[in-house]
């Protein structure tokens, strides 16, 4: 392979390191005027009265837009249309916008929004699972499945309480995963305007330009052809503008009032507030384990704080258990799973969506089930290995696995086998794995049509176009289309212009989320070119006198043995022997094998896989953690350009670190006179703790290339899958050094330090949650798995106890 | 408010300008001259998207009102490149993925610059230092570290030709 594979740089380098490329902020057009957002201080909260006049009459306003504008719902998954642009009546968190003015600059704006008068009458605020679970009252929602439970699910893959009964050993722990956010550096920003026909259009951070175009037609309820919107390269996404956010519905609203365009930009304290991010997750595992060390089942409960709105709560909910069993053999598995609403910022999808909170308890049981079988953590591992194109109990189909390269990789590398558990006092290691998907099976709006559409056009002069709905967040989306054309057409990357998540000119790609751009907009890619390509090559070979299947293509030249033509020159044989030269591709990934409710979620086209070793210092006397090296690998199937794949790891890496040490979203109760209202503790990213350049270890990054028959040359995702080890393996290389179990994010000082002094007292040397609430998960849905003579169905319970 | 005149240098070339009084130096560079190159992730110093160079001292430029700037010296990522061809620091920094989203890479090329002003080959640790107030969620620094050392060796290069 020529482009494949190669370290280069990437084809929007440039643009990045000039300042040139365009952010949503970069905007300004002429006659462009400015939206502000008034929020609710109160978290939870029935809306009395609310008066604009004295903003309106404010000079310098040119607009006040409030609930009674937008009377129709939205939201990101079909089945929680529970948000308004502006809440008309009831307010839900701290933050939910109730107002917007538009006025000719930002001053003016924010000076408006003192003007208007909301009167409020505070409700009681729900700030916990626990609360939400014991008071059904005041409810957050009107829908759901009762009092504040949004959601509850339950499966049963085999009688896994049966197996763990029956086995040799019973592992039984709590975690707790506090949330955290995406933190963009880039703060949500977008731009609406009236084109010259009239039409609305949308500049907008986003990752999901499709999503945002269904919900402004849903919303201003316009058709959809009317409306165009173009996610401008995202300053970071990291989920964080996955959603569809209020300020797009307002800015779009108000451009069509107005007439000229308007714009917005989040300050930093309202993309706290927007939040959407990490879901905190209290989970309880109880995993059956036979004396040599085999997996008999797991019985995992999770309880998912979901805040105000639903957002993609539901999704989120089944993935703290979808891919549980992906990594290692796991013959039973029963998951139950609720979600609960607080008054607090909606949560939503952050990288690793659901799957990282399950696999911090899932990998730290492992290790407490190593040390208490007398087993290395990387051989219990290596003993239990999911197998390579085989089903698991809850019906994923799973393809290629490089896991056992990736663990005998970071094994070797860090000289696990001399230092794991023989370093001094102080100093330990840990390792955890993880794996993720390469994009979702099932699209949030189900229908037959493709996930994802490449178009490309032909010009004469040898230039190739690409028109595809993928959305460069930074994570070099662009790049890999532009390396897959020029592969299959022997071109130079940069020959190939991209033209990128624009709804109004490239076919559809649902989006930049759930890792799924390099899988299936890079197979619709290589369609595409495909089509392209036996094109030239037949107008090629007529011009060479050879059969068409023996031109080659590479380094810009289309060739049979000796002779050769330009690639510019085979376009003009070809639009010459064709007519205009252009094809499309598209993709729809397989079906998946599991047919039960709720299956939809989990399946994916291909599952990537990591392994980490993480090294901790640890000083007993103040609880203080540094971490000197962290080694990975990464079965990435193929890499496209390993400059970007690396940046993806060691960014995954990062910000796992960062989770695991140190980032939180957490808010605090002001007093009855502020109606106990749930404020952000730390809505600043000064006290919103990161990890900066100097607390970041040397990192020690490895690509493992097994390639997968479903990926584009074997590939497989990097953007999110090497998040998923790091945090346990933090966890398990302090209990290395100091010999204490943080069962809970973040690790910090004081966490150790409690933990440390339980440990000198000869108490159990732990901190992290003590009990698991009373959840009233529903009966289990019962899905045998094909093992148990399963067709991947629920059967009834009556049934069950044939089928078994 | 009235408007004030500012004249001050950017790039190495005069400006002269009336400006809001209030404004910031990133506001007047963003929306009075256009120069979208500087971005703001806090506008309340935190975050370093915004630096630029200050006669020749990284400074950020949302905590500095533009006023302050009278008959100064501001240089900002549009000045770096010499005509077509970029910085060296330009280039490592496209060249070994130092920039993934590019939204916090202003800032950085320009604090390393006047990191490299100083000391021409720094250490990885002096570099980490010199970036701390810099905050980037993409990369895990480690391709910025090494960007900045490849630059600093290119710039070298350059010097002994």
């Amino acid at each position: 392979m020529n482009v494949v594979g190669k370290p280069r740089r990437r084809v929007d380098g440039r643009a990045k390191v000039t300042g040139q490329t365009r952010f949503a902020d970069d905007f300004a057009l002429p006659r462009m005027v400015h939206l502000k957002l008034l929020r609710s201080p109160h978290a939870h909260a029935l809306i009395e009265s609310l008066d604009v006049a004295r903003a309106q009459a404010h000079p310098g306003v040119h607009l006040v837009l409030t609930g009674k504008d937008f009377p129709v719902t939205f939201g990101i998954l079909p089945v929680t249309q529970d948000e308004y642009a502006l809440a008309p009546e009831h307010v839900r968190y701290v933050g939910d916008p109730v107002a917007g003015v538009v006025a000719r600059d930002e001053q003016t704006a924010t000076e408006a929004l003192d003007l208007i008068e909301v009167r409020y009458r505070p409700l009681e605020p729900i700030a916990t699972p626990e609360e939400a679970l014991a008071k059904p009252e005041p409810r957050i929602h009107a829908y759901g499945e009762r009092g504040n439970i949004h959601r509850l699910q339950a499966f049963q893959f085999g009688d896994a309480d049966a197996a763990i009964a029956a086995s040799d050993h019973v592992f039984e722990d709590i975690f707790f995963y506090e949330g955290n956010t995406h933190l963009p550096i880039e703060q949500h920003a977008c731009v609406a305007a009236l084109d010259a026909d009239g039409k609305l259009t949308l500049w907008s951070s986003t990752q999901v330009p499709h999503y945002v175009h269904r919900a402004l037609a849903r919303v201003l309820r316009m058709p959809a052809s009317q409306i165009r919107v173009i996610a401008t390269p995202n300053g970071g996404g990291f989920g964080g503008k996955t959603d569809i956010c209020n300020h797009e519905l307002v800015a779009a609203k108000a451009a069509l009032v107005l007439g000229r365009p308007v714009k917005i930009c989040l300050n930093r304290e309202e993309v706290f507030y927007m939040h959407r991010g990490r879901h905190p997750v209290l989970m309880k595992f109880r995993t059956g384990v036979t004396k040599d060390g085999k997996l008999t089942g797991m019985h995992l409960q999770t309880l998912v704080d979901g805040g105000a709105y639903g957002s993609y709560g539901v999704a989120s909910t089944f993935y703290t258990g979808a891919l549980q069993t992906v990594t290692y053999e796991l013959p039973r598995y029963q998951f139950e799973a609720a979600r609960v609403f607080t008054n607090k910022p909606p949560c939503g999808p952050k990288r690793g969506h659901g799957t990282p909170q399950p696999r911090y308890g899932q990998e730290i049981q492992l290790d407490k089930i190593a040390e208490r079988l007398d087993k290395d953590p990387a051989e219990l591992r290596l003993a239990m290995l999911a197998k390579p194109n085989s089903l698991t109990a809850n019906w994923l189909r799973i393809g290629s696995i490089g896991l056992e390269q990736c663990i005998k990789t970071v094994v070797e590398r860090s000289d696990w086998k001399n230092r794991y558990r023989k370093l001094p006092q102080g100093r330990g290691l840990g390792l955890a794995c993880g794996a993720y998907l390469c994009g979702a099976g099932l699209p949030i709006y189900w229908n037959k049509m493709p996930q994802s559409g490449v178009q490309l056009l032909l010009d004469r002069s040898g230039q190739v176009t690409l028109f595809c709905g993928a959305t460069e967040i930074g994570q070099g989306s662009d790049d890999v289309l532009a390396a897959i054309v020029s592969e299959v057409l022997g071109i130079d990357p940069y020959e190939v212009r991209c033209v990128t998540g624009d709804t109004g000119m490239t076919p559809v790609d649902l989006g930049s989320y759930s890792s799924r751009v390099t899988l299936m907009a890079g197979n619709a890619a290589i369609q595409a070119a495909q089509k392209l390509k036996s094109m030239l090559a037949e107008a090629a070979a007529e011009d060479l006198e050879v059969a068409p299947e023996r031109i080659s293509f590479a380094n810009g030249r289309v060739s049979f043995e000796s002779h050769s033509l330009t690639f510019a020159e085979a376009v003009v044989l070809a639009e010459a022997k064709f007519g205009t030269l252009g094809a499309v591709g598209s993709y729809s990934p397989p079906r998946a094998p599991g047919k039960y409710k709720g299956a939809g979620v989990g399946p994916s086209p291909a599952y990537s896989y990591t392994a980490c070793v993480v090294e901790a210092q640890v000083d007993p006397r103040t609880g203080w953690i540094t971490i000197p090296k962290i080694w990975i690998a990464h079965d990435i199937g193929r890499t496209i350009n390993p400059v970007l794949a690396r940046g993806q790891v060691e960014g995954s890496v990062y910000m796992g670190l960062s989770e695991a040490l140190m980032e939180e979203q957490v808010f605090r109760r002001l007093p009855p006179k502020l109606s106990r209202a749930l404020v952000h503790k730390m809505p600043s990213l000064l006290e919103y703790k990161s990890i900066t350049s100097l607390e970041m270890p040397e990192m020690d990054t490895v690509l493992i290339e097994d390639p997968d028959p479903n990926g584009p040359f074997g590939a497989k995702e990097v953007g999110q899958g090497p998040l998923l080890p790091v945090p346990p393996a933090v966890a398990n290389a302090i209990y290395d050094a100091v010999g204490v179990r943080i069962d809970e994010i973040p690790i910090t000082p004081d966490k150790v330090m409690r933990a440390l002094e339980k440990k000198a007292k000869g108490e159990a040397p732990r901190v992290g949650p003590e009990r698991f609430p009373d959840v009233p998960y529903p009966q289990p849905l019962i899905v045998p798995p094909a093992w148990e003579g399963g067709d991947g169905s629920e059967v009834k319970r009556h049934d069950a106890a044939a089928v078994v | 408010m009235r408007h004030a005149q500012l004249a001050l240098s950017v790039n190495g070339e005069a400006v002269e300008t009336s400006v809001a009084p209030y404004k910031t130096l990133l506001e007047v560079l963003r929306e009075d001259l256009g120069l979208t190159g500087t971005k703001h992730g806090c506008e309340l110093g935190e975050c370093g998207a915004c630096a630029v160079l200050i006669d020749g001292e990284p400074q950020l430029s949302c905590l500095v009102l533009a006023l302050e700037c009278e008959a100064r010296e501001i240089e900002t990522v549009e000045g770096m490149a010499r005509g077509a061809q970029l910085h060296p620091l330009q280039a490592a920094f496209a060249d070994l993925g130092a920039a993934q989203c590019g939204y916090c890479t202003p800032g950085i090329l320009l604090t390393a610059k006047a990191l490299l002003a100083r000391e021409p080959r720094p250490t990885p640790s002096r570099i980490k230092e010199a970036i701390s107030g810099n905050l980037c969620r993409c990369t895990g620094y480690q391709q910025i570290v090494e960007a900045i050392e490849e630059g600093a060796r290119r710039m070298d290069d350059e010097r002994r030709r």
